[in-house]
């Protein structure tokens, strides 16, 4: 299981493994849970996806598959794509009009960039957390109601609200001033508020892009506790910058890096390695990601 | 040299002491003095800028309400116009310009902040179609307000639109004359809305009309208003278009919209101003004061809105 190709990627070491299992092979107690993320149902299938902004590359044939109730992390130096990525998986990239994706995206086997697909439906089942909090300019119980509201919900919304503060870990910290303008919290509460936000949609699966950068430690270690919660409910894809908190949260997790053309005019992301975070930090089975994770560049 | 803090040291060590502090002493004085001469002629140069501005409208103020002073009382806002100073008032130039100004509002913030909407949200930015109709709105912002009452007078009163000289044809008119401020004014407040709020509420599966509706106009709210604000300034103040075309110049019956025979604030400061008894020209500087009293009252009205909807980022 350790000796194999530089390029596994999730979906072909599930193929592999499950037989190893099946002729009785020991298989090490480190990599057990592994094989147990990868058994879930798939949320994302990506296959050869390519981005590209106004016929320039952002990044280059990725692929890779998301698990079920499962963290997974995307790692690598700033301009690698990561971000990209993780915005093609709610349609975001949409809204840059010189977007332009190919290559294979299904989400619960669906394609996602089909002819029928509609992106605002899109949005409402796979929620995304910016770098930085973006709460509305309303207050606290606003904020929360506005998404169920656009959704036509006509329940009981104070009821919603409080399920979507809770399930944040925020309710007891706002609960007696849900009237007051968001923006007089701090930036913790303030992304957890957005993770609340988004929660309150309801959605299958969350992407959170560099949800930490802007906050401090105890924040940061607040919304990292919150991510391993809602891991229970949701798939969650969450882009950082940050090794340490890929390898506290993660399940699984992707290695990207920077590709120059040989004049370094064209920059793009590649994969370079997609495995078990555990295995990624621990054993990876390529050199840049080693010297990556070890702190050797980027 | 003594008490500084140098003191605590001994021998070469307090020499050394002495020495750097002199040092930083030197780097934090005073800059030579030319630099200082520059800061300060700039800084007369800003004072004077802004003391010409106001020196011009306190004089005006002064100007109007010495001439105007022994003619103020509450019977302008109420008695209708005479020939008669005593008896004179501004009844219906006041209703007249409430009128106009009511109705230009009406029209020009829907159409307005539609048209604001489309450029920053929906037409393709940097388009060459968008380019066209950016560079078409500041020139219209600039053309004289005589052009917009020809244009009044040939397209609305007259010629194909043929209302006639009421007072809608002339709020129109206004609507024309202020709509490119208004536009001008309601994109950069909706450009100023930060996109990560836009990126927010889309990622939560929000229409874009949903998201423009509930979360990039009242952010926008106050910045709009304030361009509303300038444009009901002008539009208030404005004589020529209405001179042009409908604003008769004495009125002695209430103004109705759909209408002709009606007046406004400046239209008839104009006419009394130009008469030849005194009285009545002591009325028009009396009429320039409740024309800034009205201005005053529409004004704190939007202000006081825009301040309900103020948000800091």
């Amino acid at each position: 299981m350790t000796e194999q190709d530089p390029r596994t990627t999730g979906a072909s070491r599930d193929a592999t493994g499950a037989p190893a299992d099946a002729i009785g092979l020991e298989v090490r107690p480190e990599f057990q849970h592994q094989s147990d993320v990868l058994k879930r149902e798939k949320v994302f299938e990506i296959k050869d996806l390519s981005v590209s902004y106004a016929d320039k590359l952002a990044v280059k044939d990725i692929s890779l598959d998301v698990h079920k109730n499962s963290v997974t992390a995307l790692i690598g130096p700033s301009g690698c794509g990561k971000s990209t990525l993780i915005r093609c998986l709610n349609r975001m990239n949409d809204l840059v009009p010189s977007a332009r994706v190919d290559g294979q995206l299904l989400y619960h086997g669906e394609d996602l960039y089909g002819p029928k697909v509609d992106p605002v439906q899109v949005r409402k089942l796979i929620g995304m957390v910016f770098q930085k909090p973006n709460p509305f300019p309303k207050s606290i119980y606003e904020n929360i109601a506005f998404g169920p509201r656009t959704l036509g919900y006509k329940g009981d919304m104070d009821e919603r609200v409080e399920k979507a503060l809770r399930a944040a870990a925020l309710w007891d910290e706002v609960k007696d001033r849900l009237d007051d303008n968001a923006y007089g919290m701090s930036g913790g509460q303030q992304q957890r508020l957005c993770i609340a936000r988004c929660i309150a949609v309801e959605p299958d699966t969350i992407l959170m892009d560099e949800p930490c950068s802007a906050l401090d430690p105890i924040s940061t270690g607040k919304i990292e506790d919150l991510i391993t919660e809602l891991k229970q409910k949701y798939s969650i894809v969450i882009v950082t910058h940050n090794m340490q908190q890929a390898a506290r949260v993660s399940d699984m997790t992707a290695f990207l890096i920077v590709e120059l053309t040989a004049d370094e005019k064209n920059r793009w992301g590649e994969i370079v390695e997609y495995d078990d975070t555990e295995k990624i930090f621990t054993n990876p089975a390529d050199k840049r990601t080693e010297d990556y994770v070890t702190g050797k560049v980027g | 040299m003594s008490g500084g803090p140098e003191d605590r040291y001994a021998g070469p060590a307090r020499v050394g002491a002495a020495g750097a502090r002199a040092a930083t002493e030197a780097a934090l004085s005073r800059q030579p003095g030319g630099i200082v001469l520059k800061n300060r002629l700039f800084r007369a140069f800003l004072y004077g800028a802004v003391g010409v501005a106001l020196v011009g409208l306190v004089a005006l103020l002064v100007d109007a309400f010495i001439k105007g002073q022994p003619r103020l009382s509450f019977d302008l806002f109420t008695n209708p116009a005479s020939q008669i100073a005593d008896n004179a008032g501004f009844r219906q130039a006041i209703l007249g310009s409430i009128y106009l100004i009511g109705l230009m509002v009406l029209m020009v913030v829907p159409v307005g902040v539609g048209a604001a909407l489309y450029m920053e949200e929906y037409g393709k930015r940097g388009s060459r179609l968008n380019r066209l109709i950016e560079i078409n709105i500041q020139n219209l912002a600039a053309v004289p307000a005589i052009v917009y009452g020809i244009l009044g007078l040939a397209f609305i009163a007259r010629g194909p639109i043929d209302m006639g000289k009421i007072l809608l044809a002339g709020s129109i008119t206004l609507a024309l004359l202020v709509l490119p401020t208004v536009i001008i004014a309601a994109r950069e407040a909706i450009r100023a809305v930060p996109p990560s709020i836009r990126e927010g509420s889309l990622a939560l599966g929000a229409t874009q009309w949903q998201t423009i509706r509930h979360q990039v106009l009242p952010a926008a709210v106050p910045g709009i208003l304030t361009g509303v604000i300038l444009s009901v300034s002008r539009a208030l103040g404005e004589a020529a278009p209405l001179l042009l075309f409908g604003a008769a110049l004495f009125v002695t019956a209430d103004p109705q919209p759909l209408e002709v025979g009606w007046t406004a604030l400046p239209v008839q400061i104009y006419t009394l101003a130009a008469q030849a008894q005194p009285e009545l020209r002591e009325l028009a500087a009396a009429g320039i004061i409740i024309m800034l009293a009205v201005l005053l009252v529409m004004n704190s009205f939007a202000i006081w809105l825009r301040n309900r909807y103020e948000q800091k980022w």
